[in-house]
């Protein structure tokens, strides 16, 4: 089958069609970014973009999104290695604990912020109730979405948000 | 062990023995460059093995002869950077970051050209390289710091012979040796090459900093392994890949303890992808490997898809049966009676229940389990005799051991790097699934990722025991607490001692400051295995205590800050000589700190509480306050919960913060909604939607605030969450009347 990966055309063959998009993109094509953590759409570990909406790839067969834009937690960055606005706050804000959950944390913040710049905190409620960190980090992710919103407003990094 | 070592984590027998085991080599601390190089030469895998510095697999030694490498903690380059390599396993607890930030105090190293390296698993050389007891910090700080005390030293040295003038005319700043008499100033990298020349100081003779005169630690620093964090980069154990790797799931009977007796593997080889398929008898040991049956495949789905089609006929002759509900009718039945152990018995108890009616309850917790976010796998290949192994593990040591064990290879012949991991709360003290996927990789004789579900994982955990505890207390006429009894019901795997994580230690408070106390036990018998889960012990039996000590407060008609601080007396170590010990001072202090920041007293409306908790665990010190409201519904509205702990000198501040934050988060989600049924022995949770774990919209605010003490640093990644559920449960008492003596509070209609 033929996908499109962080802007990208790929050829994955020998691959099951039932297979989810998240183990084509680990086992097969060696981006292990996205996450491994139920398998049923409960966690949000797996969380990728496809067309720009956030969209759980454990529970996504990866036939069903041939010819479709899928950008992973490897290609938020530019190619430079600029951070997207989010990817900054959560180093600027200590996210992380156990880290596992946050690539999943910051591609729904990432898209969140493309369809809402200023979201407040019943916003970002809504938009990261899907995804769990078991470390607890929810109110470092809330202050980094915040931060992550302001600087878009500046205009710093806001350009590398629109990515796909 | 040290003293320091079995002060700080004084219970767990099962995993103290493990610990012990694995750290039996640890008293060698800070070895000098000779001593490093001859000890690394003669372990068995050589020199790479010794030396493994990460992902580039640069041997260290065989880094150029120009590098300072003075011990095994750091690196100088002439070329520039500097490499601090950090011993003990991430899992969360920001270690990766605390500990380079201490050898970088002592080494006077500009933090911003630091680079961090995961160190070897290398007992010998490092000492303790386990990630438990929130012991890393106490058991490490002496020795890091001397680490980059000795660093500067030598650089100093070097400095001072290069312009012959004395060392203590030289100062030390951002990677940089100054004169300032003569205006002259040289980098650590161009010294490098005459450090090294240097012979070592004995770590005895070098002086360390005073507090004042830090300029790193207590500082937030954000992660060192953030960026590769945040762009995805492969550093979680289930990252690894092997050329020609394949991927393997490992099946296991539902109930623990049962035996493959056959399974359909021609049909299961001949599906899609699979490659090989075979029975694995295993040890018969839950810590090792259990009987099953292990599918291996070209990818993680083949596998996982192949499973589904596995039918295994098990022997469950010998399997676990093990009811909860069966337990708790049992616990009700004996909760009026004493247990037939004798925890401790002082005073007499029984003369001040004669005299005024004590006050009853009786409490509950459940089994919970630890369910990391990255489920358990290893990486694994064995060749010529010899295993090589990549796994997200606690206890790497211990592991090294246990897989020569179960391969029945020398422990020489085992090869073990540590990823990040993702998630501990205790799960990977255990290393079941390190020596699954070594024996798997030895019979398959291919590389091999093992990868467990997340079912697996829900299903073959090492669960936080549940327990029952029947309470007695005593107040004297002035309303003060004397008496303490406490029946508490819990488990034996042994018939002999109890499980891991259910023991209750004879100085539990507050018997241990109260003149009349009575602690009995009764173990039930129990197959299904049981472990630390974070503040093993604390994290349950805190909930009982602090819950029922305010019910006396209440039964007293007092104030229960004015109560708790009067149990706490006059400010006095616990245990005399031992600064990891229960300091009654530190108590009163964190208690009075939280109530003041929380507004303790004030008028609040109706329907809202305040709710007040305290709890030493790991040489910690940890009061809270919760702020709830209640409505008619019983839902649940957490204003925001206030903590103040005392664990000496703060290491990381943001880390400190981060791992309160995550500690109240955690202990809240398990409060409110966890619990681990089970029934013939089987668990019934699958996974996180029978499971549930605290989201976002209902993560409460979190106050931290430290007293920073000048005692030895402790660490912080426990301590603060045992406080968290009393302090709720107090908080619900005082907005609605209403004493919540179960967990989790869902089960008593609580919602969020």
């Amino acid at each position: 089958m033929r996908l499109n990966i962080n802007g990208k055309d790929v050829e994955v063959t020998d691959v099951d069609e039932t297979t989810p998009l998240l183990w084509v993109l680990r086992d097969h094509l060696g981006l292990v970014g996205t996450k491994y953590g139920c398998g049923v759409a409960q966690c949000g570990a797996c969380t990728v973009h496809i067309n720009g909406a956030p969209m759980r790839s454990c529970s996504v067969p990866a036939s069903a999104v041939a010819g479709q834009k899928v950008t992973t937690i490897e290609g938020l960055a530019s190619k430079d290695g600029k951070l997207n606005a989010v990817q900054a706050a959560w180093i600027e804000h200590d996210v992380a604990q156990c880290g596992y959950c946050q690539a999943g944390q910051i591609m729904t913040a990432t898209a969140l912020l493309k369809s809402n710049p200023k979201p407040t905190d019943a916003d970002i409620d809504a938009a990261m109730a899907g995804n769990l960190c078991r470390c607890g980090t929810y109110i470092r992710i809330r202050k980094a979405i915040h931060a992550a919103a302001a600087n878009i407003a500046k205009g710093a990094n806001g350009e590398m948000i629109s990515q796909n | 062990m040290s003293a320091i070592e079995s002060s700080i984590l004084s219970a767990d027998a099962y995993v103290q023995d493990m610990l012990r085991a694995a750290e039996a080599q640890s008293a060698i601390g800070t070895v000098s460059r000779r001593t490093f190089l001859k000890v690394t030469g003669l372990v068995g895998g050589g020199l790479v093995l010794a030396f493994y510095v990460g992902d580039k697999g640069v041997a260290l030694a065989n880094a150029k002869s120009t590098d300072f490498a003075p011990n095994a903690f750091l690196r100088i380059s002439p070329e520039g950077p500097i490499t601090l390599y950090s011993k003990a396993p991430e899992i969360g607890q920001g270690i990766k970051t605390a500990f380079p930030m201490i050898i970088a105090e002592e080494l006077d190293a500009d933090w911003a050209q630091v680079k961090v390296e995961q160190a070897a698993i290398n007992p010998a050389v490092y000492g303790r390289q386990s990630a438990g007891g929130s012991r890393s910090i106490p058991t490490s700080w002496n020795q890091l710091r001397s680490a980059g005390a000795v660093g500067r030293a030598m650089l100093v040295g070097a400095a001072a012979k290069l312009w012959n003038v004395s060392e203590a005319e030289l100062t030390t700043e951002n990677s940089t040796v100054f004169h300032k008499a003569s205006n002259r100033k040289a980098t650590y990298a161009s010294l490098a090459t005459a450090a090294a020349s240097l012979p070592v100081p004995d770590e005895k003779t070098v002086k360390l900093k005073s507090r004042s005169e830090y300029k790193l630690l207590g500082k937030r620093i954000t992660g060192v392994d953030n960026r590769a964090i945040v762009t995805g980069q492969p550093l979680f154990g289930i990252d690894q890949v092997l050329p020609g790797m394949q991927y393997a799931v490992f099946v296991k009977c539902p109930a623990v303890g049962g035996k493959v007796v056959e399974a359909n593997l021609e049909e299961i080889k001949k599906l899609p992808g699979v490659t090989q398929a075979f029975v694995l008898n295993g040890t018969g040991k839950p810590t090792e490997v259990m009987p099953g049956v292990a599918i291996l495949a070209k990818s993680t789905w083949a596998a996982f898809s192949a499973r589904q089609k596995l039918q295994v006929k098990w022997d469950e002759s010998a399997a676990s049966k093990d009811s909860w509900t069966g337990y708790v009718e049992q616990a009700k039945k004996l909760a009026a009676q004493s247990g037939p152990d004798s925890i401790r018995n002082t005073g007499d108890v029984d003369k001040v229940f004669a005299e005024s009616k004590p006050v009853e309850a009786f409490y509950t917790y459940p089994f919970i389990a630890h369910a990391p976010l990255e489920p358990m796998n290893t990486t694994a290949v064995f060749k010529d005799g010899a295993i090589e192994i990549w796994s997200p593990t606690q206890t790497p040591e211990a592991g090294l051991k246990l897989v020569s064990d179960v391969l029945g290879i020398a422990q020489d012949k085992v090869t073990l790097h540590q990823t990040r991991v993702g998630g501990g709360f205790g799960r990977r003290l255990m290393n079941d699934y390190m020596c699954e996927a070594a024996a798997i990789a030895k019979q398959a004789g291919v590389p091999v990722k093992l990868q467990w579900t997340r079912e697996d994982d829900m299903h073959h955990d090492f669960y936080r025991v549940g327990g029952f505890h029947s309470f007695k207390g005593g107040l004297d006429k002035a309303g003060k607490l004397i008496a303490w009894q406490d029946h508490f019901i819990t488990f034996t795997q042994d018939g002999q001692r109890p499980t891991s994580g259910g023991d209750l230690s004879p100085d539990e408070f507050p018997a241990q400051v109260l003149p009349n106390a009575r602690l009995t036990q009764t173990k039930l018998p129990l197959k299904i295995p049981t472990g630390p889960w974070r503040a093993p012990r604390s994290c349950s039996i805190a909930f009982a205590t602090q819950s029922f000590l305010h019910e006396c407060s209440v039964a007293a008609k007092r104030d229960h800050l004015e109560f708790l601080l009067e149990i706490m007396g006059e400010p006095r170590w616990l245990q005399q000589g031992n600064e990891f010990a229960l300091n009654t001072g530190r108590a009163a202090a964190v208690i009075k700190l939280a109530a003041e920041k929380a507004g303790w007293g004030k008028p609040l409306p109706k329907g809202r509480g305040l709710g007040l908790a305290f709890h030493f665990s790991h040489a910690g010190h940890f009061a809270e306050v919760a702020d709830v409201s209640v409505d008619a519904n019983r839902k649940l509205t957490i204003h925001r919960i206030v903590v103040a702990g005392d664990v000496g000198p703060i290491v990381n501040m943001s880390g400190a913060e981060n791992q309160t934050e995550g500690a109240v988060v955690d202990g809240f989600s398990a409060a409110l909604g966890q619990q681990i049924d089970f029934e013939n022995g089987r668990i019934k949770q699958n996974n996180f939607d029978t499971y549930s774990i605290l989201r976002m919209p209902n993560a409460p605010k979190v106050e931290s605030y430290f007293i920073e003490s000048d005692f030895t640093p402790t660490g912080i990644g426990e301590p603060a969450l045992p406080p968290v559920a009393p302090a709720i449960a107090n908080a619900i008492f005082a907005a609605t009347g209403h004493r919540v003596r179960s967990m989790p509070f869902t089960k008593e209609g609580y919602s969020v």
